[in-house]
């Protein structure tokens, strides 16, 4: 492990071990706050903040921790940084809080968080924890802020609360901003990703 | 052919269809015949049919131009135009889903004009026409391409290009119009659509009951195809003749609401409507005998059938009658969509003598 670099530790969690497009991680926050750019990215960041430090602890402490009782270990200490989070949104961004809703508090049960935590963070030093963590909470951002993009344009009209096309324009598909629009718009481009990585494999060969 | 024997078959066949490493099936080779004492000596089966699936879809489609005729002479040559945009959308879909998956193209069976026909033919008159092509993108694409084509997919596509559009344009969709007038033989109907309410609506909203004769002719305002009872009535029957669909599933689908629609209408006529206007109002004709009778969608069993009929019937009326909707028809049938392969599992025939050990050895 250790031959392997700190930029490839950070980049896989970017595009090859994608936390959401390959290893569907975190699907929950991922299809229900993703209505609209400015949700995605709020939730990315925020996901991204507790990530990062519940990795960076978990790491510091992986040889005091019984294994027996990791999992609750784990969950206490990112229950604390998404305590920390929520009470952040609530006072600087009150909006922003107030459509992210009970999914914030949620981020606890992120298993993309866990997942690095258990399978990463406890078995390795603080500096590859720390940015490993940080590669997979970029990559869950960007994600969200792509699928909150499309669901925006889509389902109000709008890129980042603009408005783009008036409503006589362009009639808004109210599925998107629905949670089946969420399904739709992951699941296509869970899709299109796929089919160009196989288009890609056959071409390597 | 027995319905039993249709019922085996399609068993087997769909099996097949599910299980996707299973081999496929060998193409039929050409019987050997032998001619012995002038009879002819060969290997089962022996009823052959000349049924085949662009076959059976052609007259589907033959069995819907009663259906399409009323609707143009009701709305006019925005029917027209709405039924001409579905059925190319559908079919340049279905090209290029195909092409795009590297499969076979299957634009001649004719399952992508009668998905593309029957979704017109639930939308509402004055429906933009950018919205019905989405709908029929997404019915041939999500609703029937992704799940591997004809056969494989486990909602009514066209069903679930309406279900798409109702969750897209909330507004659109339940705006209705009135029929057209029409001043001469060779008068050019204009585009303009005049608003009005279904009867299911004004039933809903207004407690105002319809009169059932125009309903059955189809002089009332209502999506594309749902207004006349008697045209949908020519077709299914058609259909019915041909041996295309069972008759358990309309039969089933619409007595049920007959059935249990009249039960309220008996506690309380005053509030609820009578039995006849529930089966000849909304989507309930065109459902009972397009939709439900879907050959891919409903199960293969006779039992499984009466189960799928019979819940969508419920379903339908206990959307109708306390829902927040006026119409219940496509949920019902989506929604009992989902249970035909459980349905299918657990209505299967027995095999003679099968479970007779377990009797045998508790006798014992």
């Amino acid at each position: 492990m250790a031959s392997r670099s700190l930029y490839s530790e950070f980049t896989k969690g970017i595009w090859k071990e994608n936390p959401v497009i390959i290893l569907l991680l975190g699907m929950c926050p991922a299809l229900a706050v993703s209505n609209s750019a400015v949700n995605g990215l709020a939730m990315g960041l925020a996901s991204t903040f507790v990530v990062v430090s519940a990795s960076s602890i978990v790491s510091i402490i992986r040889r005091l921790v019984p294994a027996q009782v990791r999992i609750p270990t784990y969950i206490v200490i990112i229950a604390g940084f998404v305590t920390l989070a929520d009470l952040f949104l609530k006072a600087y961004f009150p909006a922003v809080a107030k459509s992210l809703g009970p999914y914030v508090p949620l981020i606890v049960v992120n298993c993309m968080i866990m997942g690095r935590a258990e399978f990463f963070a406890s078995k390795h030093t603080l500096l590859p924890a720390i940015v490993d963590a940080f590669g997979t909470g970029i990559g869950f951002t960007w994600v969200l802020v792509v699928v909150g993009v499309v669901r925006e344009i889509l389902g109000s009209g709008s890129i980042f609360n603009v408005m783009l096309m008036s409503e006589d324009v362009f009639t808004p598909w109210v599925v998107m901003i629905l949670p089946a629009g969420a399904f739709i718009s992951l699941g296509l481009m869970i899709g299109i990703i796929n089919y160009f990585k196989n288009l890609k494999a056959e071409r390597a060969k | 052919m027995s319905d039993d024997n249709k019922d085996k078959e399609n068993l087997e066949a769909k099996e097949g269809g599910e299980a996707k490493a299973a081999p496929k099936p060998t193409p039929p080779v050409k019987k050997q015949e032998m001619v012995i004492d002038g009879l002819i000596v060969s290997s089962s089966p022996h009823l052959l049919n000349e049924e085949s699936v662009p076959k059976v879809m052609h007259n589907v489609i033959v069995a819907l131009f009663p259906v399409c005729a009323v609707s143009i002479y009701v709305y006019g040559l925005r029917a027209l135009i709405l039924l001409f945009v579905c059925l190319f959308t559908s079919l340049v879909t279905e090209y290029l889903c195909r092409r795009f998956m590297k499969k076979p193209v299957t634009l001649y069976d004719g399952s992508a004009a009668i998905t593309g026909i029957l979704l017109a033919l639930t939308l509402p008159p004055a429906f933009p026409l950018l919205g019905a092509v989405l709908g029929s993108v997404f019915a041939i694409a999500v609703g029937k391409q992704i799940f591997g084509g004809l056969g494989l997919n486990i909602f009514n596509p066209a069903l679930l290009g309406r279900a798409f559009l109702m969750a897209t344009y909330p507004v659109l969709t339940t705006t209705w119009s009135d029929p057209i007038e029409w001043s001469g033989l060779f008068t050019m109907p204009s585009l303009e659509v005049v608003t009005g309410a279904t009867p299911l609506a004004l039933m809903k909203f207004e407690g105002i009951t319809s009169e059932l004769f125009p309903m059955f002719m189809g002089s009332v305002s209502g999506s594309l195809g749902e207004t006349s009872a008697v045209a949908i009535l020519i077709g299914g029957l058609f259909l019915r003749y041909k041996g295309y669909i069972n008759w358990k599933l309309p039969l089933g689908f619409l007595g049920t609401i007959f059935i249990f629609g009249g039960l309220f209408y008996l506690v309380d006529p005053s509030k609820y409507p009578s039995p006849l206007f529930q089966v000849l109002s909304g989507g309930a004709m065109l459902g009972a005998w397009f939709m439900i009778t879907d050959m891919v969608t409903s199960p293969v069993t006779a039992r499984g059938q009466w189960i799928f009929a019979i819940g969508a019937g419920v379903i339908t009326v206990i959307i109708r009658l306390f829902g927040g909707l006026p119409e219940g028809v496509m949920y019902s049938i989506l929604f009992m969509n989902a249970f035909v392969p459980l349905l299918n599992r657990y209505t299967r025939p027995k095999v003679f003598g099968e479970g007779m050990s377990e009797v045998q050895e508790s006798g014992r």
